[in-house]
Formats: C-alpha cells, sequence, structure tokens
C-alpha cells in the first residue's frame, strides 16, 4: 500500500484515494514542434527501475494536483511536493541523494541542479 | 414553490450506530483566497463562525465552516436562509477572485452517533478513527466505500457526514449494512 502525504491539505493519503496522473516533469510540445519531439512527448516515458518522480492527484480530498518522487523498487517514499514547480525542489533532491548517493532520472541527477 | 425535502426524508437505522438522514441542511460552497480579510469577514457574517485552520471545522450557533482544500470552505447555514447568505456573501466577495454557490440542493447530509459510531465509519472509509488520530473539529474529505464523502466530528463523538445527494441512498444503505447489530469488529 502505498501512502502518500498531500501537500495541500496535509493529509496522509492512501492509495486508493489518489489518482495516478504519470510521470512528472514532462515538457509540452504542442504546435510548432517537430514531429520527432511531438511522438517523444506523447510516448515516451521513464521506466526506471529505482527513483521515479511522478504526478498524483488528491481526488478522494482536496483534489489538488501534487507531485511524488518515490522509488518504484522498494515503494519508499522520498517526499511530495508542489505541483507549481516544473523541477522537483532542492529538498527532494537533496533527500533523495542522502539515501540514494548517485541516483539520475532523465535531465535530473545526483549533484545535478 | 414545491416542499424541499431531504433525500430520504429522516430516515433512519439503529445496530451498533445510529445513522439518521439529517434533514435540509444549507450549504454553500465558497472558493477564493481563504486568507483574505474580505473572505474572513463575509464567512464570519454568513455563518457566524471563524475561517477554520487546514483540515478542521468551525460550528457557531447557527452555521459553521468547513475547511475543504487550500482555497475552498463549505459554509453551513440553515436551509431557509442559504439563498440568501449566498447572495449576501457573493456582495460582499464583489471585486474580490471569489464564488459562492449555494449546492443545499446537491448534497445530503447524515448524522451517525452512538458506541459504534467510530468504527462504521472506519468500515467504510480509508482514515484513521482511533480517538488519539481523530478528534473532535477535525473534518475531513474522503470516500465512503466509491463514492466521495466527507464528515467531521462533534465533541458528542457523533459524525456529521456530508455527500452528494445523487449518492445519498447509496451512502444511507452503506452506513446501514456497516453498522448491522451483528457486525461489531471492536477495533475502535
Amino acid at each position: 500500500m502505498l501512502i502518500l502525504e498531500c501537500p495541500y491539505c496535509g493529509v496522509k493519503a492512501e492509495e486508493t484515494e489518489l489518482a495516478a496522473g504519470g510521470e512528472a516533469h514532462l515538457k509540452r510540445f504542442g504546435p510548432g514542434s517537430s514531429d520527432d519531439e511531438f511522438h517523444d512527448y506523447l510516448f515516451m516515458r521513464e521506466n526506471p527501475k529505482g527513483v521515479h518522480f511522478e504526478r498524483w492527484r488528491h481526488a478522494n480530498g482536496c483534489g489538488k494536483w501534487f507531485h511524488a518522487a518515490r522509488c518504484t523498487m522498494t515503494l519508499e517514499v522520498f517526499g511530495t511536493y508542489t505541483a507549481q514547480t516544473s523541477v522537483p525542489t532542492q529538498e527532494i533532491q537533496d533527500k533523495i541523494a542522502a539515501k540514494r548517493p548517485g541516483w539520475t532520472w532523465r535531465e535530473f541527477a545526483d549533484g545535478k541542479k | 414553490m414545491s416542499k424541499a425535502v431531504s433525500v430520504l426524508n429522516g430516515a433512519q437505522y439503529t445496530g451498533i450506530a445510529k445513522v439518521e438522514d439529517a434533514g435540509l441542511q444549507g450549504m454553500i460552497t465558497l472558493r477564493g483566497d481563504l486568507g483574505s480579510k474580505a473572505l474572513k469577514a463575509a464567512v464570519k457574517a454568513a455563518t457566524g463562525a471563524e475561517v477554520p485552520a487546514q483540515g478542521s471545522v468551525n460550528v457557531a450557533k447557527n452555521g459553521a465552516v468547513a475547511w475543504m482544500s487550500t482555497d475552498e470552505l463549505l459554509l453551513l447555514v440553515p436551509y431557509e436562509d442559504a439563498v440568501a447568505k449566498t447572495a449576501e456573501v457573493a456582495e460582499a466577495l464583489k471585486g474580490e477572485h471569489a464564488l459562492a454557490v449555494n449546492v443545499s440542493d446537491a448534497r445530503a447530509f447524515f448524522r451517525l452517533s452512538g458506541e459504534g459510531a467510530r468504527e462504521v465509519l472506519g468500515k467504510v472509509s480509508p482514515v484513521d478513527f482511533d480517538a488519539a488520530a481523530f478528534v473532535p473539529g477535525q473534518f475531513r474529505r474522503s470516500r465512503l466505500a466509491q463514492v466521495a464523502g466527507a464528515f467531521w466530528l462533534n465533541e458528542d463523538g457523533s459524525f456529521y457526514i456530508v455527500c452528494f445527494r445523487s449518492v445519498g441512498e447509496y451512502v444511507f444503505k452503506l452506513l446501514s449494512t456497516a453498522a448491522h447489530p451483528q457486525s461489531k469488529v471492536g477495533v475502535y
């Protein structure tokens, strides 16, 4: 059972109260972009064994979207943070670095801003 | 105008806890900046209660205010006053980025009381109802089995439950089943 703390209402919500929203921090490629960029934006997703960043919605609750950082292998949750950001917060990145030295995820990695 | 009735018109069920349709209740959804002075004043004027802290409900003599999310409140007022109060709140918040809507007839309102109240709700909702974890005045939006619902705990140990009217009958039957006299688990 996955338990995430909603950063908006402070509730420790379990999986059935939440709706998964897929991979976090996607950059949208819309009109004007090349076919390859649009294809990658639509279809290419990370599928990591380890550190992962996701979007979740507190559907049966305050209804807000937020981000979660967790490990897909151990289900360890590193933390949740606001949806109003396009990169994982420094605090979250530091927390992950402390537990998983040398982690990388897409363009984000240990020690890289 | 036709006579307004609550979703189950006062239905009751008694098992390990008492489930009852709590009748018509005026409810106003208010969205806006909860830190704004005008909003605080409007809420106080409409319900007599202050804007509550995160995850709680403030009950006054003739109304209550519940915290729904970072930008949403649920105002509880007498049913007859809901239309007028909604207009008052909207008027007071003119110029602010805020919205008040009368949702009284879109909601069902139940009261759950008695020894087994925590247990009955605990069976249908993924919330910790331990006496230390869920205290009077706490307000929680969650789910009741398959549908969305919200509830708070009163000082006397009873719960008030709010859900959509369209699922009111489902929620009543759900709570009644969970309150079956021979269904005591004894967790809480």
